[in-house]
């Protein structure tokens, strides 16, 4: 009975995908039709094109989304909306990166790995903290603040690169020299850049997912996310709900920007001014995923893997923007599993399949 | 044809409950016809069904003799069946006039024309005595004139059959007076009126005929005239109704609750809403808050259960100050509370059952030891309550309370407090919109806490519940308390002008 609105949610999710793949072939067949079936092809082999090679790429550029798809669905689990992810994933990846380059040498790399990633989920956890404070005692809206937060965290990573580690030659931050260890996934997936970062990010999902649906801190957190009202005439705190929701939100997305540049695969901080767009791509990650933290899992590895077979089909003389038009399309239009959802419900509730009756068993809400 | 609208049969299946048993509903044209039922009886379902949101499984729909299907609401439009429905299905920032031609507006052009459209609902606002006024606001006019904007709607539309679900439930007695008045006159113009409701008085009132249903089944049809209300409410619950709350002596014990010199002055405002209220509440004494809806009640309660906190003055509980004290800390010191607004307070609705039942105590144990929820432990308390207080939905525990019924929801609320083991319980309006037969229940629970020597506070808007129930009744009148009276010694009358404040009781004066 309890996973019938699983099932409809698992269901809209694969027709957004269906949806979304159809349209995305549609482009390419537009702009290259030639070569376009060939693209197409590519693309929806994604990330198998390449054997375990690019299955082992797929996991690895996932986790930065699938960690910023669960700082989204965290916190929205508590009914605030973490569009501030971006700035915690900065913070977390400058801090992570910071201390990779600073402490390198005084402190062992096989425990420096690790404090550089419980730094990055705290700076993350701070950046979060500031706005569910605001939230809490002044309902400052976490949307607002949250997008400052974005713009104050990208501007002072620029500067605190450009002061601490800055790196002339390439006109950009120092990468890391230590990195997340490979855990033994090289082995499985030779020629990947994928390494340990993969398991702590799903772990850490099948934390979030625990923490949400079996102890009574996600039962408080849910229940504030339902209804404040309620929750409050229950006797639960709900400032604590809201700060501890955007906290461990925060925390999870400045993890996700350690594992990232400490990766082994020398990524560094730019100084041009932009957000780091795998913060906003944590937002349909999250829509995705329907809020799950399980579904952050699936859904950060579909996009990885759409991703991923995109770059392949630079082969086919598709333009590296128009791939990137189609990706886009292809994650936009996944993205809506929910409206999709809502048909779903229409038609089933329209059309009462002996088994899809929950509802209606209980006689309306009216009387 | 007789009958304007004839349901034959009915038989309507959801998995594990048979909404709808073989249900006959016959209307005249020209009758109201009551549809009598308790809560979860099949009543909406029945009316879905004739509304077109679900198909029968077995049974026909006959609308003037002529045998029909109604597959969605417009087709049940099409046959001129239109409904006001419990909650309304207004859009607030439209005016009313917008409001009662959304979905049929005409345009001229492709621009929206609205001439004919006022012409003819001040036509039909005269001839139905309605008073519409078509260019305020929804959201700027009262409860019952956004009701008349939905009977407009129907009446625009030329709905011959008109359907309304609890129509009184949202109404204060002066607007109940005139909808009756306004049905009245619907009949008198040929329309068919099927009158959805639990309350035996205003069937009485206004139906022609009344047909009872009870657990899906029908009972029977009988006519309003010749049928006495005890008849009618022992069909529609199976048993003899008793409508006089049974109880004897009340034990009354030492103080559990003193407010002394409560007062409250909100944040801007220059009137306190509650003005030096003291008095005790005993165990073993159902102590009772009367008086008129937005007298000071809902803040009173608040102040005492924790959700805001008193500008002046102490609340003392079992000889503790818990003026400042935290929710959490007085449902640990032993208060419970079944609130006023039970969507907005008493339950998280789009948690189950189970959840909600936990709603308290979710962190104590057994329901969970160090942070982690025993689901085990809490469905099997959930399904014992469930038992107990006979709550009923569509899978039990799993259920998910939005779509239960609201007098199973209220006695989930009420399984959850009285259960909690507090020994003082604050009770407000916890029979709002219920039927005769839960409201039997929880009167009778109310006075079993009391017998069990627990603290009982009851406010209520109801005057027949007041004196029926408690054993000493508090009336408050514009943030005071203006008498304190048995209900013995008093009446109705001598209640209603405490109430307004034209009278104050002895002690109390000015």
């Amino acid at each position: 009975m309890r996973n019938r609105p699983g099932f409809k949610v698992f269901l809209s999710s694969l027709i957004a995908i269906a949806v979304g793949l159809l349209v995305g072939f549609i482009i390419i067949m537009v702009t290259n039709p030639s070569q376009g079936i060939k693209a197409f092809g590519i693309l929806a082999q994604g990330g198998f094109y390449k054997g375990l090679r690019s299955t082992g790429d797929v996991l690895y550029y996932a986790v930065p989304i699938m960690m910023t798809g669960l700082a989204v669905a965290f916190a929205f689990k508590c009914g605030n909306f973490n569009i501030g992810v971006t700035g915690q994933y900065t913070m977390g990846a400058f801090t992570a990166l910071f201390l990779a380059i600073k402490l390198e040498g005084i402190i062992p790399s096989a425990i420096l790995w690790i404090i550089c990633l419980i730094a990055a989920a705290a700076a993350g956890a701070l950046w979060a903290f500031i706005s569910a404070v605001m939230k809490a005692y002044k309902n400052v809206n976490v949307v607002i603040s949250g997008i400052m937060l974005n713009y104050i965290g990208m501007l002072l990573t620029v500067d605190w690169v450009k002061r601490f580690i800055f790196d002339q030659a390439k006109a950009r931050s120092y990468t890391a020299n230590i990195a997340v260890p490979k855990m033994g996934l090289d082995k499985i997936f030779p020629g990947s850049s994928i390494n340990g970062g993969t398991i702590i990010a799903i772990l850490v999902c099948i934390l979030a997912w625990y923490i949400l649906n079996k102890t009574t801190f996600g039962y408080e957190l849910k229940a504030c996310g339902h209804n404040v009202d309620a929750s409050k005439y229950a006797g639960m705190n709900e400032k604590t709900c809201t700060i501890m929701s955007m906290v461990l939100a925060g925390a999870f997305a400045g993890l996700g920007g350690g594992l990232t540049y400490i990766a082994g695969s020398g990524k560094a901080l730019a100084i041009t001014e932009t957000t780091l767009a795998e913060g906003f791509n944590g937002i349909p990650v999250a829509l995705l995923g329907a809020n799950s933290p399980l579904g952050c899992i699936a859904a950060s590895i579909f996009i990885a893997y759409i991703d991923l077979g995109g770059t392949y089909m630079q082969a086919c003389n598709i333009p590296v923007e128009i791939i990137d038009v189609i990706v886009a399309v292809i994650i936009y239009f996944s993205s809506f599993s929910l409206l999709i959802k809502s048909f779903l419900d229409q038609f089933m509730d329209k059309h009462p399949s002996k088994k899809d009756q929950k509802k209606l068993e209980n006689e309306g809400g009216s009387e | 044809m007789e009958y304007a609208i004839e349901m034959l049969n009915i038989t309507k299946e959801f998995p594990g409950i048979k909404a709808n048993d073989d249900i006959t509903l016959q209307v005249k044209r020209g009758e109201i016809h009551a549809l009598l039922g308790e809560n979860g009886a099949g009543k909406s379902t029945l009316m879905s069904i004739l509304f077109g949101l679900y198909q029968p499984d077995i049974g026909e729909i006959r609308i003037n003799g002529e045998k029909v299907t109604i597959n969605d609401p417009n087709d049940a439009n099409k046959y001129n069946i239109g409904m006001v429905h419990q909650h309304f299905k207004l859009v607030h920032n439209f005016t009313v006039l917008e409001n009662i031609v959304l979905g049929v507006e005409d345009t001229k052009h492709g621009v929206l024309s609205l001439d004919d459209a006022r012409k003819k609902v001040m036509a039909l606002s005269d001839q139905y005595h309605l008073n519409i006024e078509p260019d305020k606001l929804i959201s700027d006019i009262t409860v019952g004139m956004q009701q008349r904007v939905e009977i407009m709607k129907m009446l625009y539309r030329d709905n011959e059959i008109l359907i309304f679900d609890e129509p009184t439930a949202v109404l204060t007695p002066q607007e109940i007076t005139e909808l009756m008045g306004i049905m009245k006159g619907l009949k008198a113009e040929g329309k068919s009126i099927i009158f959805i409701t639990h309350k035996l008085d205003e069937i009485k009132e206004a139906a022609d005929r009344c047909t009872i249903i009870r657990k899906g089944q029908y009972v029977a049809t009988v006519d309003v005239a010749t049928a006495s209300k005890e008849e009618m409410s022992e069909m529609m619950v199976g048993r003899k109704v008793n409508f006089n709350v049974e109880k004897g002596e009340a034990h009354v014990g030492e103080t559990a609750l003193k407010l002394e010199n409560v007062s409250y002055l909100p944040k801007h405002a220059t009137k306190k809403v509650l003005n030096n209220v003291s008095f005790d509440v005993h165990k073993g004494e159902i102590t009772c808050i009367a008086g008129i809806d937005g007298n000071g009640q809902t803040e009173l309660v608040y102040a005492i259960y924790g959700l805001l906190n008193p500008t002046e003055g102490k609340i003392i509980m079992n000889g503790k100050d818990i003026t400042h004290e935290t929710i959490r800390q007085r449902t640990l010191d032993g208060m419970a509370c079944i609130p006023e607004d039970r969507h907005k307070h008493g339950l998280v609705l789009d948690y189950n059952l189970a959840e909600n039942i936990v709603l308290k105590n979710y962190f104590q144990e057994p329901y969970s030891k160090n942070g982690i929820l025993n689901f085990n432990k809490i469905y099997e308390h959930a399904r014992e309550l469930i038992e107990k207080y006979d709550v009923r939905s569509g899978e039990g525990p799993n259920s998910i309370t939005r779509g239960m019924s609201g007098g199973n929801q209220q006695k989930a609320i009420i399984a959850r407090e009285i259960e909690s083991g507090a020994d003082v319980l604050v009770c407000v309006q916890p029979t709002r919109g219920l039927d005769i037969g839960a409201i039997e229940f929880i009167h009778s629970q109310i006075v079993k806490q009391r017998d069990e020597g627990k603290a009982v506070l009851l406010v209520s808007l109801e005057l027949s519940e007041v004196l029926s129930v408690s054993d000493r009744i508090l009336v408050m009148s514009e943030g005071e308390i203006v008498a304190d009276v048995k209900p013995e010694e008093t009446n109705e009358q001598e209640l209603g002008l405490f109430m307004s404040g034209s009278k104050r009781g002895v002690g109390y004066e000015k």
